[in-house]
């Protein structure tokens, strides 16, 4: 307990107990006095603004915008000058005061952000589980009639299978690929604007690339001439279109292809930065050793940037436990191509059974949590 | 087993030379050392003959063989590097190992040169231990273990001792004497900016400035008859004390002028020298202060640092810019601004012309 600190400022007649107390109704006092105080500005500026000006959207946006910022400036000032006021460096009490101030000022600075991390992420993972237990609209009690539900639900099962397919082939593809390609780029004098191009798509919104590639997929009967790009090769070479995306089973693999193509870039980037952090006569030392470029690369390299690729790896998988809006933007599950997330959304929004959505939700957070502690661990590590 | 020899090696990088035109023959079994500041080119020249720099223009020649072409594993070369290099991933055994593994060596022989190796390194109780598992000192037993189980017929160190604590670099240093003493046939090019790396290892020193030999010599050799100025300052710490003068009679014996002073030394110089200016040296520690205040040189105490067996006196003088320095035996005690007078064995002096050349060597 940070809060705990201040037992160890001169105040020696309080107790333990009654001194954290102190300090924490002081912490929450100034965060809200902060708060009030930079909302209440920040309001009273907007109101003034608005009674002046002509009423515009894109003005009005601006200066929401610009008050948020500055609400948020305000905050950090005014309840780092309220403590300061408190509890003043200065005086026969400066140690104890100085003491003090510090073990409140951090949870100042983290306050606003852990209240809205928690309500923005702890509550409904609370709410969740309980509307899981609940039937359509979260009233009536159900028990555990909706897992009783998933564990028969045909489409559940499609769901988990494509899941589990997107979990192999994504991110291993993606690193692979990522990895080949910061190894090229690295050796090129064109390498730089190579990887810009490869981390172009990254900067596509899943939706924008399941678009581009839907026209790549295009299907146009035979005969017609094909817009799609795919069709067009294929016809070209003489064979017959397909309609690419209702091919069941392989239209799963040309879904992956969008999220592969958007996701290389990000691992190429950082396993370009790893790479350039292997220590030069590491390799100098292989040459000599009388090692291959290719075994240096996979005997001296990519081990030394093992937990490297392991981080990559494994956020991108947690990144395809959640693929959704590829899915829903090309096939919204249809033809075999359901996904645990798009399939949550249906009964979410379609089916509007909150009890059924917020189990699968469960199933979904079950399945990324370990990844996600094994990729914190991982990643601290590499810090270390 | 084989030496070196290097004919006009040239280095550019783009349009600028960096290496000017080297010519070495290092003979089989000899241990040479590279010495010079940082930037002279050292580390190039020992990179050159590894193959881990090209050659922009001469030959280099391993054995009888012209190296040039010819890569970095296949040159008959080990290399020991200033980091150690060693592969973290792989324990010290397969670090030892990598070389003979990609070489697809039996097994049975590279458990046999690796375990040799590690006994005379005194590693076998590490053989499975990760690199980082290791201090510095081991890290760099393995680095040279690494090497020795290559079996080459040129080892290559490129400021192997630079990265240990002052006591270790002693040890090590001890340690590649004996080592080089197991390996008689081996050539061993070694590059260091440590000086007493360089007088304690090698049987010949490269001194290398700018790209260019200095000169080539025993290390005593480089003591006692430098070939020019570069050469006499950058050998001996502290470094060897430069003053004007003026030759007043050429021949067997040279007078000069030095100041007020006029001295007599058994040093030859070339007939049609008289009459001209010319540096003289005299390292600390063949001065003394003398005794009966006629010395060559007369000044001033300044600093004196006492290092137990040896005290440095620094004296300013009036003929120079830069203070004299004396290096006297044991503890010797000085105020500041105390007038001395200094005195130098004749025998003991060096001389140089205008452009620093020895007069010994013209």
């Amino acid at each position: 307990m940070a809060l705990s600190q201040t037992t160890a400022a001169p105040a020696a007649s309080e107790s333990g107990f009654a001194s954290a107390l102190t300090t924490f109704v002081t912490a929450l006092a100034v965060m809200a006095a902060g708060l009030i105080a930079s909302i209440a500005v920040a309001v009273a500026v907007y109101a003034a603004f608005d009674f002046v000006l002509p009423y515009t959207k894109l003005l009005n946006a601006l200066l929401v915008m610009v008050l948020g910022v500055a609400a948020c400036f305000g905050y950090f000032w005014s309840s780092n000058k309220l403590l300061d006021t408190i509890y003043p460096a200065s005086g026969a009490q400066i140690v104890s005061n100085i003491t003090k101030a510090n073990a409140i000022r951090p949870w100042l600075f983290l306050g606003p952000a852990l209240i809205v991390v928690g309500i923005y992420l702890v509550y409904p993972v609370v709410n969740s589980v309980i509307l899981s237990f609940h039937g359509p609209n979260g009233e009536a009690w159900v028990g555990t009639r909706n897992y009783e539900w998933l564990a028969q639900d045909p489409a559940f099962r499609e769901s988990v299978r494509n899941n589990i397919l997107w979990l192999i082939v994504v991110p291993a593809a993606a690193t692979f690929i990522g990895l080949i390609a910061a190894a090229l780029t690295d050796r090129i004098s064109w390498g730089n604007i190579a990887k810009s191009l490869i981390f172009m798509p990254m900067a596509i919104s899943f939706v924008g690339a399941s678009v581009i590639w839907k026209f790549i997929y295009d299907y146009r009967p035979a005969g017609e001439a094909q817009i799609g790009l795919l069709n067009a090769i294929v016809t070209g070479l003489g064979g017959n279109p397909q309609a690419w995306i209702t091919v069941p089973f392989w239209n799963n693999f040309f879904l992956m292809v969008v999220l592969i193509w958007i996701q290389t870039g990000f691992a190429m980037v950082i396993l370009s930065a790893a790479l350039r952090g292997i220590p030069e006569e590491t390799i100098e030392a292989a040459v000599i050793d009388g090692a291959s470029p290719f075994q240096i690369f996979y005997k001296i390299k990519v081990p030394q940037i093992w937990s490297t690729i392991a981080v990559v790896w494994t956020t991108i998988t947690i990144l395809v436990l959640k693929v959704f809006d590829i899915v829903l933007a090309m096939t919204n599950g249809q033809w075999g191509t359901q996904v645990l997330a798009n399939y949550m959304f249906d009964w979410m929004f379609r089916g509007l059974d909150f009890g059924r959505a917020s189990t699968i939700a469960l199933v979904i957070m079950v399945m990324v949590a370990p990844i996600m502690v094994w990729n914190i661990r991982e990643a601290r590590k590499g810090i270390r | 087993m084989a030496g070196v020899l290097m004919k006009n090696i040239k280095k550019s990088y783009g349009a600028t030379e960096v290496i000017h035109g080297i010519d070495l023959e290092i003979k089989t079994g000899e241990f040479v050392v590279f010495v010079g500041p940082s930037g002279c080119g050292k580390s190039t020249l020992l990179r050159m003959i590894a193959g881990l720099e090209t050659i922009t223009s001469g030959d280099m020649y391993i054995g009888d063989e012209r190296v040039n072409d010819i890569p970095p594993s296949q040159r008959g070369i080990a290399m020991v590097f200033q980091s150690y290099a060693l592969y973290p991933h792989m324990t010290v055994f397969d670090n030892m190992a990598f070389g003979l593994k990609i070489a697809k060596r039996p097994k049975a022989e590279i458990e046999k040169r690796v375990r040799e190796a590690a006994e005379i390194l005194r590693l076998t109780p590490y053989l499975e231990r990760l690199p980082k598992a290791l201090s510095g000192g081991q890290r760099q037993r393995v680095a040279i273990g690494r090497a020795i189980v290559r079996d080459p017929k040129v080892f290559l160190f490129d400021e192997p001792l630079s990265n240990l604590d002052a006591a270790l670099r002693v040890a090590t240093r001890i340690e590649i004497a004996k080592l080089k003493e197991s390996m008689p046939d081996t050539t061993m090019v070694y590059v260091t900016h440590d000086q007493v790396e360089a007088m304690t290892l090698a049987d010949r020193i490269v001194v290398l400035s700018a790209g260019n030999i200095e000169q080539v010599g025993a290390p005593i050799e480089l003591y006692e008859r430098p070939a020019n100025l570069f050469v006499a300052q950058f050998i001996g710490s502290p470094a060897m004390n430069v003053q004007r003068a003026k030759i007043e009679k050429a021949g067997e014996h040279t007078t000069i002028a030095l100041g007020r002073h006029r001295a007599d030394l058994p040093i030859p110089s070339p007939a049609g020298m008289a009459g001209q200016e010319i540096h003289v040296g005299v390292r600390p520690e063949d001065l003394t202060i003398a005794s009966n205040g006629d010395g060559l040189i007369d000044g001033r105490v300044n600093i004196v640092e006492s290092l137990g067996e040896v005290t440095n006196v620094y004296v300013d003088v009036e003929n120079g810019p830069e203070p004299i320095v004396v290096k006297l035996p044991g503890v010797q005690r000085f105020s500041r601004g105390e007038p001395v007078s200094l005195m130098a064995q004749p025998a003991k002096m060096h001389l140089f012309n205008e452009s620093g050349r020895s007069l010994l060597y013209l």
